[in-house]
């Protein structure tokens, strides 16, 4: 075996903010003042808050020791199942902080904004041809937020029919997210399971779909990183009954260029552009969420719409069937620019390879651990692959320990315990960003730790050892929260 | 393609590891009639030498500063930012982490969310504050949800001068449900009128926000005791935050939840977005949160570490029941505001906003001076709003010519105020661009 | 998580189908969870109970109880009148770990229904019953 990823490394304390700095230091350049200073009622001025004073060294050594103390897809191979952990182009980062974009307030005038304009109805057409979908709004400013303006989209539509519908189905693999969305809008989630192949039949939807039911939520690739190959007649069924088809695009990253969602019955589809569009995930968010929809569904899409006029590009308010507004202005337009810096720089053919490639990545992975972890489906997969902990389960190993073990080895662990219907699931999505040999490394480190629980149990449960902080104690941080310093 | 890794020889030696020919043989399990049947038909790719080109000349037609002097704010704000802050915002360790699942991979941006956290809670006043929601619009509209969660109650009353676009978002996320918003009107002062509360019960909350989208600062204090001698939670909205370096903060004038916008401390305008939802509230309410949470905790060997926590609020691990669908911050905007308040500092925030004020107040007194009418009396920061004689829309294009661009016209968003505008003045602006304008506008 | 013969299932309350145990106490009982469904749940940090004088059909949702990563609803498995509930929890939730059966109880109820006291099952009932599920 290659030597491990995983090493020490000198890695420095930091204090809290607060116990840094002095009074009277200052991290800040301030500008001239060049007006008097005017009368301001003592009844409306307070202390001012209680933040430290601290030099611009102070500022940068503290967040440059901070950070680490963090993993990024930039430190190494970060397979995080659902999450479409990519690269992160650099040359994306650049064009967004272009002062004509970063700099622009959003009520100038449209003729003083023409570019970013552009911009947006130009990736509005480049999402509508990747999905094939007819129309597409980047207002929500993240996927659960997409989710939201869909749920809210297929509401108003029913609504308009003068029907009230009171439920939604939900496969029991969905992320959370989607049965909560459905909630706000007074939907009630019934539940369908995936049947032996790790699939929906189009028996069990035909089953509970009736006239009450507003539609379905699919995931597809579904999170078990499956085709859902019985959508065209599940969405048959559902349109039957007057439904509609919302589909979660999370895992879009395994199927651009090759499947038309258009075409598979989906009247509703959400991306993340933080996944399959390469822009950061940055600890968290900002994402985008665009939400793609089918013609007759188009009036119904948030406010304002970019669009083109005489050649020149306006945002029209004019819709009056919208739902409305999802989002003070446009939506995270700095991610934006970065998907579509991704998708020119990529260019049609190397789209479509991404997704070959994501596919490969995780049909080599889930080939070559096969009998090292235990496979909750022994199918091919799509652009992620469910192992489970079952093997382990005899040196009473769970799947929790597995994972930081891994961290030892330099990998980020892939995600785990979803979905919900594998007990114990590691769920592995390794990319087409990842290179063979890094593959082979994570394959290896895979061994290792499985070797370990046999030979070693303890090194798992005493794992991680390499990390900033060993395992955390989170029930006392849930049993008396302390969440602010 | 310079982000795709695979050679010829890798992919074939893989597929031999899969057992099938070709690439298009992974995806056998895709129906016929799923496929798409062309190719994709989008632009050939640009090598990053045209891509900067062609986004360098996309850019170039927008009115920026400093070619541009833009007067405006309702709700997007100039400030300086320092460049310490785009360098350490830039480090991929930040920028390239997920959702901090794996604590122990994950401290540097816990740490930070937790140091967020404290200094929004610093800042507003409040007892605690979650990792970030989308933008203050959202941030509003999950403060509404999260008071009719808690009172169980069905009606809010908002006020007319809260940012008309918050309040429009608001309605697309109250449209589906039984929820009644009653909108307080405004009084000619500029303050929001509360009259129309003495007559409604059964609130589940009263919402501001200060300074309101006129600039004028609400009277909390007031507005706080009839909301709760009504029962309702107080809720106050902000697009400014750093008018709390200045003025009272909303917490010490009875806000059970302050929420608002955080673009001011450290993020660009980006045409609106990236944004920054902040959001705290009183601690007793913590479990009716939406959004995430660090939470402070030691590890196995007694070592101080973070991690998220109060994770049974999130759709998650609550699904339906959960307090909002909410799965994202804006954890990178969080970072930048918290790198921007420790730059700035206790003393330097102070007198930041108190330069921010004084800018402001001398371009008030400039128009004043000029013969113009500023529309409400109330102390202002940041904003107000002129009233031009009819026929201002000329002016309004002439000074464009001049890279002038002066106030937001009001009517778009209340019919009644034609010929009115809402002027903005931040630090960034020099008395010599000031008195620009007012000679532009006399003119 | 323990094995089926290590769980401790006293033979002085009843049980429910929904893992929670009741005592009769004269004209009132007491309700918990189980030794089982607190062993499941695992590090137990907040537990979300009703407020007396709440009244509840047997069936029906009374609370949820919390560990880091999952939410278990509460299920009242005979209908009544909530009399007092135990506060102690609030500050100290690791009592339903500790003390499942004592210290760790729940709420006090008054029975609307005594028939359907009768209608819990024994401590052997429940066993087979857990023995069916694993």
């Amino acid at each position: 075996m290659k030597e491990s990823l995983g090493t020490t490394g000198l890695i420095l304390n930091e204090p809290m903010l607060w116990e840094k700095g002095k009074k009277g230091r200052c991290g800040f350049s301030y500008p001239q003042r060049d007006v008097e200073s005017y009368h301001l009622d003592d009844e409306l001025t307070g202390t001012g808050p209680d933040f430290p004073d601290l030099s611009e060294v102070d500022v940068v050594r503290h967040f440059t020791r901070l950070s680490q103390w963090n993993f990024g897809v930039d430190t190494g191979m970060y397979p995080l199942g659902s999450c479409t952990m990519k690269y992160n182009p650099k040359t994306n980062e650049r064009q967004a902080r272009l002062e004509g974009f970063s700099g622009a307030h959003p009520l100038l005038p449209t003729h003083l904004s023409q570019g970013v304009l552009k911009l947006m109805f130009q990736l509005e057409g480049f999402l509508s041809d990747i999905t094939g979908m007819d129309a597409v709004t980047l207002q929500p400013a993240a996927g659960a937020h997409g989710e939201l303006a869909g749920m809210l989209i297929i509401h108003a539509f029913h609504k308009s029919k003068c029907l009230h519908c009171s439920k939604i189905i939900v496969p029991d693999t969905a992320h959370g997210t989607n049965p909560a969305s459905a909630a706000l809008c007074g939907y009630r989630s019934v539940p369908v399971k995936s049947n032996e192949k790790g699939v929906l039949s189009a028996e069990a939807v035909a089953e509970i779909m009736d006239e009450d039911t507003a539609g379905i939520m699919i995931t597809n690739p579904n999170t078990l990183g499956l085709f859902e190959e019985n959508v065209k007649k599940i969405a048959e069924i559902v349109h039957s009954k007057g439904g509609l088809v919302y589909c979660d695009g999370a895992n879009m990253n395994a199927v651009m260029g090759i499947v038309h969602m258009g075409e598979i019955g989906v009247d509703v589809l959400h991306l993340n552009l933080h996944k399959t569009f390469s822009t950061p995930h940055g600890g968290g968010g900002p994402g985008s969420g665009p939400l793609c929809v089918k013609k007759d569904l188009e009036t119904f899409l948030p406010v304002p719409r970019v669009v083109k006029n005489n050649n020149r590009y306006l945002l029209s308010e004019n819709f009056p069937d919208s739902i409305g507004k999802m989002h003070t202005f446009y939506g995270n337009v700095g991610v934006m620019i970065k998907a579509y810096s991704y998708i020119l720089s990529m260019g049609p053919d190397n789209l479509k390879k991404a997704s070959q490639l994501a596919v490969l990545n995780a049909n080599y992975i889930q080939k070559k651990l096969q009998g090292i972890f235990h496979l909750a489906y022994d199918r091919p997969c799509m652009h992620e692959c469910i192992f489970s902990d079952k093997l382990q389960k005899a040196q009473k190993i769970t799947t929790l320990d597995i994972v930081k073990r891994l961290m030892d080895y330099g990998f980020h662990p892939p995600t785990i315990y979803f979905p919900l219907v594998v007990n114990g699931a590691i769920m592995i999505e390794p990319t087409e960003t990842e290179s063979k040999e890094n593959l082979d490394l994570f394959i290896e480190a895979c061994k290792a730790v499985a070797n370990e629980a046999q030979d070693n149990p303890d090194l798992l449960r005493k794992a991680p050892t390499r990390c900033k902080v060993r395992r955390l104690d989170e029930t006392t941080a849930a049993r008396h929260p302390c969440l602010t310093g | 393609m310079r982000y795709l890794p695979h050679t010829n020889e890798d992919i074939s030696s893989m597929l031999q590891v899969i057992g099938i020919d070709t690439l298009d043989g992974l995806f056998s399990n895709i129906p016929e009639d799923c496929r798409r049947a062309g190719d994709l038909n989008l632009p050939k790719p640009l090598s990053e030498w045209e891509l900067n080109d062609h986004m360098s000349k996309l850019a170039g037609n927008t009115a920026v500063s400093p070619e541009y002097k833009v007067f405006m704010g309702a709700g997007s704000y100039e400030h300086f930012i320092p460049e310490s802050i785009s360098y350490l915002l830039s480090r991929s360790e930040f920028a390239t982490s997920y959702t901090p699942y794996q604590p122990e991979m994950s401290q540097g941006t816990l740490q930070a969310i937790y140091e967020y956290q404290t200094l929004t809670a610093r800042l507003l006043g409040m007892e605690v504050a979650n990792a970030s929601l989308y933008d203050g619009a959202s941030a509003l509209a999950e403060a509404l949800l999260m008071a009719i969660r808690i009172t169980r109650r069905k009606k809010i009353a908002v006020s007319s001068l809260i940012h008309p676009l918050y309040r429009r978002v608001v309605q697309t996320y109250l449209a589906p449900t039984d929820c009644r918003i009653l909108e307080l009107s405004y009084l000619k002062n500029g303050r929001t009128d509360l009259t129309a509360l003495d007559e409604i019960d059964d609130l589940a909350a009263v919402a501001v926000q200060s300074p309101n989208f006129f600039g004028c600062i609400e009277n909390l204090q007031a507005i706080g005791k009839k909301t709760h001698d009504k029962d309702a939670l107080f809720i106050t909205s902000f697009t400014e935050p750093l008018a709390y370096g200045l003025l009272k903060n909303p917490g010490s004038l009875g806000a059970d939840i302050a929420c608002g916008e955080g673009q001011s401390l450290g993020i660009p305008r980006s045409f609106g977005g990236p944004a920054l939802g902040m959001f705290a509230s009183k601690m007793k309410y913590v479990r009716n949160m939406s959004g995430r949470l660090v939470g402070k905790t030691k590890d196995m060997d007694g070592k101080k570490g973070f991690v998220l926590t109060l994770a049974t609020r999130e759709q998650h691990i609550r699904r339906e029941k959960a307090t909002s669908n909410i799965c994202t911050n804006s954890s990178l905007c969080a970072l930048a505001a918290v790198m921007y308040m420790a730059s700035v500092g206790g003393t330097g925030i102070r007198e930041l906003a108190r330069l921010n004020y004084d800018k402001s107040e001398y371009l008030k007194k400039e128009f004043k001076k000029a013969g113009f009418t500023i529309s409400f009396d109330s102390t202002t920061f940041n904003e107000f709003v002129v009233e031009f004689p009819a026929g201002f829309e000329t002016k309004y294009e002439n000074l464009l010519d001049k890279k002038i661009v002066s106030g937001l016209p009001l009517a778009t968003y209340y019919p009644e105020l034609t010929n009115q505008y809402l002027f903005c003045a931040t630090e960034t602006k020099t008395k010599e661009d000031m008195d620009a304008l007012i000679r532009g506008v006399k003119s | 998580m323990k094995e089926i013969d290590e769980l401790n299932l006293p033979d002085d309350v009843r049980y429910a189908e929904d893992h929670e145990w009741i005592r009769s106490e004269g004209d009132k009982v007491r309700i918990g969870i189980n030794d089982y469904a607190q062993d499941q749940l695992g590090d137990i940090v907040f537990v979300e109970l009703p407020q007396s004088g709440d009244t509840f059909e047997k069936g029906e949702e009374f609370g949820t109880v919390e560990s880091v990563k999952a939410v278990s609803e509460l299920y009242i498995p005979i209908g009544g009148e909530i009399l007092s509930v135990n506060t102690a929890l609030e500050e100290s939730p690791d009592l339903v770990n500790q003390s499942p059966y004592n210290d760790g109880w729940m709420i006090e109820v008054k029975p609307s229904n005594s028939a359907e006291l009768e209608a819990l099952i024994t401590r052997d009932a429940y066993l087979e019953m857990l023995k069916g599920l694993k």
